[in-house]
């Protein structure tokens, strides 16, 4: 094998390469393409029939069109909360915290421990009607004595935010923590208040790390469907559940097909414009 | 070139700071005439970076009173304060373009944009780096990165420059190529530089004037040739080149006799008691010649170093060394075991006291 290696050298890379490839071949390039085989399929379960049928795209557009616009809604929602709230966050942990930085990231970390379900039930608890939160609420006056907050789109996106707010605040970190402390002293030295300090040299050095956090948050939470599940109602049901549904349910596999097709495509779409706006240097690092 | 009847420009006044229970600036007074090239030498710890940083802003004393011009800043943070510092470890920002770099100064203190351009390409050319405005710092060499934050700093034209070891990352030759440039930019711009440091041929080459420090306080402060002639302290004779030191104890106002019984003259400044009568090794002449002051010794060890010869001579008095100038050609080299006499002129002698720390046995502290 070595002696083999020392002869053909540039094999090494691809031999390197080949496991992986060989993995998202098999579990991901060969079942997408057997999805898009679905999705232009006719007929009913368990009769469907290949036969170029475009109108099911017709159809996941029209008829879906408020889960589809609820689900780029809530995610974009939800990662705009993640990052307001993760950001000073992070800033305190990785400027302030000193040497207690490690135990405040196993904070953020630690609802990882469990999973999603669970977690995401934890919160039908917090948000019950005779819960602490919502009494808090009617008392301050800020929703009405019999005003309520699960089964709102308040929950969803709350739901969503909490559950994916690791990955827009672990990246974020990365960013900050690499930042040389000197630089800021060099913008204070040249007349930058620490208001301009950061605006001009932590903000824009810690760029990727918005990035990368915002891509990680927002690319699972549009696909999301457990929160509108366990804290909404079918009124605040996205598109993840109309996919479930037509799944697992319903067994009408083109129609889910297409609807997943859809979502990766908006999805890409959405990317693209970010990546227009916020520059295609900073996306891929 | 020294001009010490200008006003000050930055003024200590007793100047202490604490961390915690580490004490790393002792008190210390100095005043700094505008247009001066003034260097802060000490081995690692000795409270230099820390007097810098104070000047800066970026610390705060425990006590005493710092002043730019005739303006108390202490408590002022660095943005308000007219000084710029060149950083050891450059601190460019590294997201920014050379230029957006070097204008990042005039920029927050509101220059036009086109004036702040002309100011920009001014500067870059100064530095020798015209032409570089739009690339990044990653993209330039150390020496070139060295150079833009130079420019960024001098091109705000702040009361005071403060260099930190400016030079510290670059190779010899390039060093040696920076500090004859420093040199000349001071003059040009004509700008009070402060420049800590802990090379001495550094400081000595491009300063007017030299504070030595050590542990926390200023041992001597003065223009380097008289750091060098007349080193006031123990320390100062062994920070700045080689020493020679020999024990003794004052016997008059020009004499001083020695522990293996010698007598050496050298004016003693009023000092009394036990001291150390100094020489340097270039000072010292083998053979007779050289001066009044004379020690017999035998050669233990000696080296062919191209300009000179480094001698090592064993006396009663003590180990001497003496560099003997290579000014003929095939010049003679004594042999180990030679009997030889060393000679030297009483006004080639320096006088310390014996109670001080040398810089010889100076261990390695902690840097603050």
């Amino acid at each position: 094998m070595g002696s083999f290696l020392h002869r053909h050298r540039g094999v090494a890379p691809y031999l390197l390469l080949a496991p992986g490839l060989a993995w998202l071949t098999l579990f991901f390039l060969l079942p997408l393409a057997f999805l898009g085989y679905q999705s232009l399929q006719s007929g009913s379960f368990p009769n469907y029939a290949f036969t170029w049928e475009f109108s099911n795209y017709a159809k996941a557009f029209t008829d879906f069109r408020p889960q589809l616009m609820r689900s780029l809604t809530y995610a974009g929602l939800a990662t705009a909360l993640a990052l307001l709230l993760a950001y000073p966050l992070v800033y305190w942990i990785a400027f302030r915290a000193g040497r207690w930085k490690n135990l405040f990231l196993l904070f953020i970390v630690a609802p990882f421990f469990v999973t999603y379900l669970i977690r995401t039930l934890a919160w039908l608890n917090i948000l019950a009607d005779e819960g602490p939160v919502v009494g808090v609420l009617r008392d301050v006056g800020l929703l009405a004595d019999d005003g309520r907050l699960l089964a709102t789109s308040i929950a969803v996106v709350a739901g969503i935010t909490y559950n994916f707010f690791a990955l827009m605040a672990l990246p974020i970190y990365v960013s900050l923590e690499q930042i040389d402390h000197r630089l800021l002293e060099a913008a204070k030295d040249l007349y930058a208040s620490p208001t301009q300090a950061f605006l001009r040299v932590t903000l824009p050095l810690s760029a990727p790390g918005i990035v990368a956090g915002t891509l990680l948050t927002f690319i699972p939470a549009a696909g999301d469907f457990i929160n509108a599940q366990l804290l909404g109602t079918p009124q605040q049901y996205m598109l993840g559940n109309v996919i479930q549904s037509r799944f697992l349910e319903l067994i009408d596999y083109p129609t889910a097909a297409a609807l997943s097709f859809v979502l990766m495509a908006t999805i890409l779409v959405a990317l693209l414009a970010y990546a227009r706006v916020v520059g295609s240097e900073k996306l891929t690092g | 070139m020294t001009s010490v009847e200008q006003p000050a420009d930055v003024r200590l006044e007793s100047v202490v700071k604490r961390f915690d229970d580490v004490v790393a600036v002792d008190g210390i007074s100095v005043e700094i005439p505008r247009g001066s090239f003034f260097a802060l030498l000490g081995p690692s710890g000795c409270g230099k970076t820390t007097t810098l940083r104070m000047i800066g802003g970026f610390e705060e004393p425990t006590e005493g009173r710092i002043f730019l011009g005739d303006r108390d800043v202490v408590g002022l943070p660095p943005y308000k304060r007219d000084v710029n510092t060149v950083f050891q470890s450059y601190a460019l920002f590294p997201h920014m373009t050379i230029e957006e770099n070097v204008a990042f100064g005039l920029e927050r203190r509101g220059v036009p944009k086109g004036e702040r351009h002309g100011r920009v390409a001014e500067m870059l050319e100064l530095v020798g780096l015209g032409g570089f405005g739009k690339r990044k710092p990653r993209q330039l060499s150390g020496g070139q990165q060295q150079r833009v934050a130079l420019a960024r700093a001098l091109v705000n034209q702040p009361r005071v420059l403060l260099l930190d070891e400016p030079l510290g990352a670059l190779d010899l030759k390039l060093r040696k190529q920076m500090q004859l440039e420093l040199k000349r930019i001071q003059h040009e711009v004509g700008l009070t530089f402060v420049h800590v440091t802990h090379d001495q041929e550094e400081a000595m080459t491009m300063a007017d004037r030299i504070a030595v420090m050590n542990r926390g306080r200023i041992e001597q402060l003065g223009p380097p040739q008289e750091l060098y002639e007349r080193p006031a302290t123990a320390f100062v004779a062994g920070f700045l080149g080689v020493s020679n030191l020999l024990p003794g104890t004052v016997e008059g106002p020009d004499a001083i006799r020695l522990e293996s019984g010698e007598l050496v003259r050298a004016d003693v400044g009023g000092r009394t008691g036990r001291v150390a009568a100094g020489v340097r090794p270039e000072k010292i002449t083998l053979g007779p010649g050289g001066g009044e002051n004379e020690l017999t010794g035998t050669v233990s060890e000696s080296a062919y170093i191209g300009v000179a010869t480094q001698i090592v001579v064993r006396t009663p008095a003590g180990v001497v060394q003496v560099f003997a100038q290579n000014v003929g050609t095939g010049g003679h080299m004594p042999t180990p075991g030679t009997a030889v006499t060393l000679t030297w002129a009483p006004e080639a002698t320096f006088v310390v006291d014996r109670n001080g720390a040398s810089a010889g046995d100076d261990s390695e502290e902690e840097d603050t």
